[in-house]
């Protein structure tokens, strides 16, 4: 059995952060010189820790797989970012939204470091700002706030619906002048295949050049992993066709362990699903349920006739509509967390009101929004976004309701960390999405741009020191040592393996198939039958990829295997959800359990029998089950409660 | 309700920056118009790689129009022609009639060396940022954000400028093979703000002599990139780098 030290200070959760940082050992600028420190990622945690890393004096290699950093996810993110301000005057605090953070997650993040991430969220802003981020402003020149789902305040800042964009480019500049300095050398499309582990501590990475398609070997004192999340298991998603968990899945086979692998964001308001032919999701931003109504018809036949395209949206009056968030849930209404709007859609389509040609999509509705506000502020705020849904589907909102339906968007699980965001290697640290720790089971909006930039900013480069501060006598290390050859030799007998295949079937062809078992038995509502079904499908799948797989035989650029090469950890990834979402015998945020739910459908938590972060463990082989640890969570500053959205 | 269409597609091939490269044909068949240009050109590779054939090789990646990985050449326009500006991978192939011929082309400049096929190397763009593309500040502990104010009309201006993507579409159209547009719109973006204007003048400087060093071409006002911006860069912030770049050069 593994102990497991999350290492949370001393004292009232208030001071923690502030104790830590009295406290931790740092290291002097003359040594920061001779400390090098490799960074896996250019989104918004690999980005503003690169760059704060290198300004800070350390030497660091910065990768991403894309031709820039600053094509890094991240930059999709659309609504915005949250922030302690209270410049609205509406009674925000940190506590409030360390509060409502927790809450969100339904009580299964850890309170502190949660909390760090509250108080942390006012620097953002003012960093950002001074970077030159175009955030929208009011009249008067302040900084203008809206509202997102969850919460009561309105504490979230955005820059049109590209506030992900705007925040990224912000890091990318401040990584950029390093790179200027001298202080980040940067790796664009080079992949990390497996981390180099010498003496128990991460001292390197083996990383394939997508170009070249050779693999090259990096040393360093310290790895930060800043690779995003696990989406793309499910084939279908909102993120960008090359997010992938090979990254953390390496570290996990090397013994890094996978924390609560089940806690999977499904966002409500995606653009529904056409065709077999699709190769993503599009997500509308959260921020049009501040003036959009959800909605379906309240009568089955009204229904029908939309499923046989014989009537519109708007053609249904005012009296037959059931506007069934508003309807459920009075308090919150349409604002009403991620994981139950998207529930509540299923749950409606599943009886049979669905209102497209597959019985698979509700209502998003701006008339009212236009008759109150007036056209041309609905187009100020969201135009952009409504010109993307009528370039995509051919329907403009003005004139008729959106259609959405949830989809994977993003995965609150990742690699476990402890408070100063290392894994239980040492030397490995995970930061952003890649990392479990901030969301619980399920996330806020808003809060991912938060959270990767509190990471990278504010806590990694903190913390990174405390471990570092005992290194400074360690010379940098050789990449003839064994312990590269031997991680080299072993990626590379995988690409061989994979290659030397010769099947018949495409990646994309099984990544297909590896993502209708994983929405159809680990998506929105899961069962132990169907768990236990996922996971004999999901052999079969293994079996079908590692015998029936073709990959052309090219020199230099090789798509086909950079894909391979992630499906390989997709499916990994996926037998690791169904672990987890088995072995969590309750329902709680994005992981719902049919056989644990309220009368009236609500999610019901088993605080008596579930209250931990599950760690999940490596056995040495993919065939192998893992073996599961559990950090008992402990809450002092919030009293842990039914989540209550209704009044 | 989507309708199939069925074409002919000229994609072109090119096996590294030396290789002459040219184009390969193939019809395809029965694509409903819902499908996007991007999912397309994933069907035709099944169909190679079903055929045991090597697959066309094209960047891409978030596919909702924001990251700037695509890049194709499509018809003679840079993403394809639509109405408002949109990136190759917000391109549906309702845009195209029944029976037409689809040329795929990468992006022709001589600061941007084909890697494979239609992948194009960019990485000139970050070497221009990295010369001057931000404000010198460090992480730590800034004034309160509203400490700075910035009138309502600036700011929605400087975000405007700030929306560039750095496809390159601009490059690609342009004659000459000038980044002006790419360029002008960062440093406008922060001539615009206050926070931008200490540097103002160094960033002119620097960005431009960087871009002259890496072989982009001048602008010659021909306005093609403007017309190809996929968000709808305006060439008023050429004028403006102009501006900002003779009054650095005045002051030396």
């Amino acid at each position: 059995m593994a102990t497991i030290n999350s290492k949370i200070p001393e004292g009232p959760i208030s001071q923690k952060w502030t104790n830590y940082k009295a406290h931790q050992k740092l290291v002097n600028p003359a040594n920061k010189r001779k400390l090098d420190i490799i960074v896996v990622g250019t989104g918004l945690a690999g980005a503003s820790a690169a760059a704060s890393l290198g300004e800070m004096g350390f030497k660091v290699f910065n990768f991403c797989i894309q031709d820039s950093p600053r094509r890094a996810h991240s930059i999709a993110a659309q609504g915005g970012i949250n922030a302690a301000k209270n410049y609205q005057n509406d009674g925000d605090s940190v506590y409030r939204l360390f509060y409502d953070t927790v809450k969100g997650g339904d009580y299964r993040a850890r309170e502190a470091n949660v909390y760090r991430l509250a108080e942390v969220s006012a620097n953002i802003i003012d960093q950002c700002v001074a970077q030159g981020v175009p955030f929208a402003r009011e009249y008067g020149g302040l900084l203008a706030n809206r509202s997102f789902g969850g919460v009561q305040v309105s504490r979230t800042f955005y820059a049109k619906g590209q506030t992900g964009q705007q925040l990224l480019l912000g890091a990318y500049s401040a990584l950029m002048r390093q790179v200027h300095e001298g202080t980040v050398k940067l790796f664009c499309r080079y992949e990390m295949q497996d981390v180099v582990i010498i003496d128990g501590r991460a001292r390197g990475i083996i990383a394939r050049n997508l170009v070249n398609g050779k693999l090259e070997r990096f040393a360093a004192h310290a790895v930060v992993l800043a690779t995003g999340g696990y989406g793309n298991t499910y084939f279908l998603s909102t993120n960008a066709m090359g997010c992938n968990c090979t990254a953390a899945i390496a570290a996990y086979r090397k013994g890094a362990w996978f924390a609560n692998p089940a806690f999977v964001q499904i966002h409500p308001t995606c653009i529904p699903v056409h065709g077999d032919k699709q190769s993503k999701l599009t997500l509308m931003s959260e921020s049009l349920r501040n003036d959009g109504r959800i909605w379906v018809p309240k009568k089955l036949e009204d229904a029908k006739k939309l499923q046989r395209g014989e009537i519109q949206g708007r053609d249904i009056p005012e009296e037959d509509r059931d506007y069934y968030l508003e309807r459920r849930y009075p308090a919150f209404g349409n604002l009403v967390p991620r994981d139950v709007a998207s529930r509540a859609a299923k749950e409606r389509c599943d009886k049979g009101f669905g209102v497209n040609n597959t019985g698979l999509a509700v209502f998003l509705d701006f008339s009212e929004a236009i008759q109150r506000l007036g056209r041309d502020a609905v187009e100020q705020r969201y135009g952009n976004l409504f010109d993307m849904y009528e370039e995509i589907t051919d329907v403009s909102p003005y004139d008729n309701p959106m259609m959405i339906y949830p989809a994977i968007h993003y995965t609150m699980g990742g690699l476990w960390v402890d408070y100063e965001l290392s894994t239980n290697i040492p030397g490995l640290f995970a930061i952003g999405e890649c990392n479990f720790s901030d969301h619980g089971a399920n996330r806020l909006g808003a809060s991912a741009l938060m959270q990767g930039l509190a990471d990278g900013y504010f806590v990694l480069p903190y913390t990174i020191q405390n471990y570092l501060s005992d290194q400074i006598t360690v010379p940098r290390f050789s990449t003839d040592l064994p312990e590269f050859v031997e991680t080299e030799k072993a990626v590379k007998a995988r690409i061989d393996h994979l290659l030397g295949i010769k099947g018949k079937r495409s990646v994309d062809s099984i990544h297909k198939e590896l993502g209708h078992v994983m929405w159809e038995y680990v998506g929105m509502a899961r069962t132990k039958e169907g768990l236990e079904k996922a996971l004999e499908l999901l052999k079969g799948i293994r079996k079908e990829f590692e015998t029936n797989l073709f990959i052309p035989h090219i020199e230099g650029v090789n798509v086909e295997l950079d894909k391979a090469l992630r499906l390989n950890d997709f499916i990994t990834m996926g037998q690791l959800i169904a672990y987890d979402a088995l072995n969590r015998n309750e329902s709680c945020g994005g992981h719902f359990r049919e056989e644990y739910q309220t009368e009236d459908g609500e999610a019901k938590r088993d605080d008596a029998n579930c209250f931990y972060v599950s760690c999940w463990e490596y056995q040495g082989s993919d065939e192998k089950a893992p073996v599961m640890y559990k950090e008992p969570l402990k809450y002092e500053a919030i009293e842990v409660k039914t989540r209550n959205y209704k009044n | 309700m989507a309708k199939n269409i069925s074409f002919t597609i000229k994609y072109w091939k090119q096996n590294g920056p030396k290789d002459a490269g040219h184009f390969e044909e193939r019809h395809m068949k029965d694509i409903p118009d819902d499908t996007s240009f991007l999912e397309m050109l994933d069907i035709l590779n099944e169909e190679l790689i079903e055929e045991g054939k090597e697959p066309f090789v094209f960047d891409h990646d978030c596919r909702e129009g924001i990251c700037g990985m695509c890049s194709l050449y499509i018809n003679g326009t840079p993403h394809g022609k639509t109405e408002r500006g949109a990136t190759t991978c917000q391109l549906y192939m309702r845009r195209f009639e029944d029976g037409c011929t689809i040329t795929v082309e990468p992006w022709r400049s001589a600061a941007f060396p084909v890697i494979k096929d239609c992948m194009v190397d960019r990485s000139a763009f970050d070497k221009i940022q990295a010369a001057g593309g931000y404000i010198s500040v460090r992480t730590g502990a800034p004034q309160d954000a509203n400490a700075i104010l910035i009138p309502k009309e600036n700011a929605d201006e400087a975000m405007d400028c700030a929306t560039c993507i750095g496809c390159g579409a601009c490059v690609a159209a342009c004659k000459n093979g000038s980044a002006m547009l790419f360029v002008s719109s960062k440093v406008s973006q922060y001539a615009l703000l206050p926070q931008g204007r200490p540097e103002a003048a160094r960033r002119a400087k620097a960005m431009v002599a960087k871009m002259d060093e890496l072989g982009f071409g001048n602008c010659t006002n021909t306005r093609a990139c403007e017309a190809v911006c996929p968000k709808n860069e305006s060439i008023s912030n050429i004028a403006r780098l102009n501006r900002e770049f003779i009054k650095a050069k005045l002051a030396d």
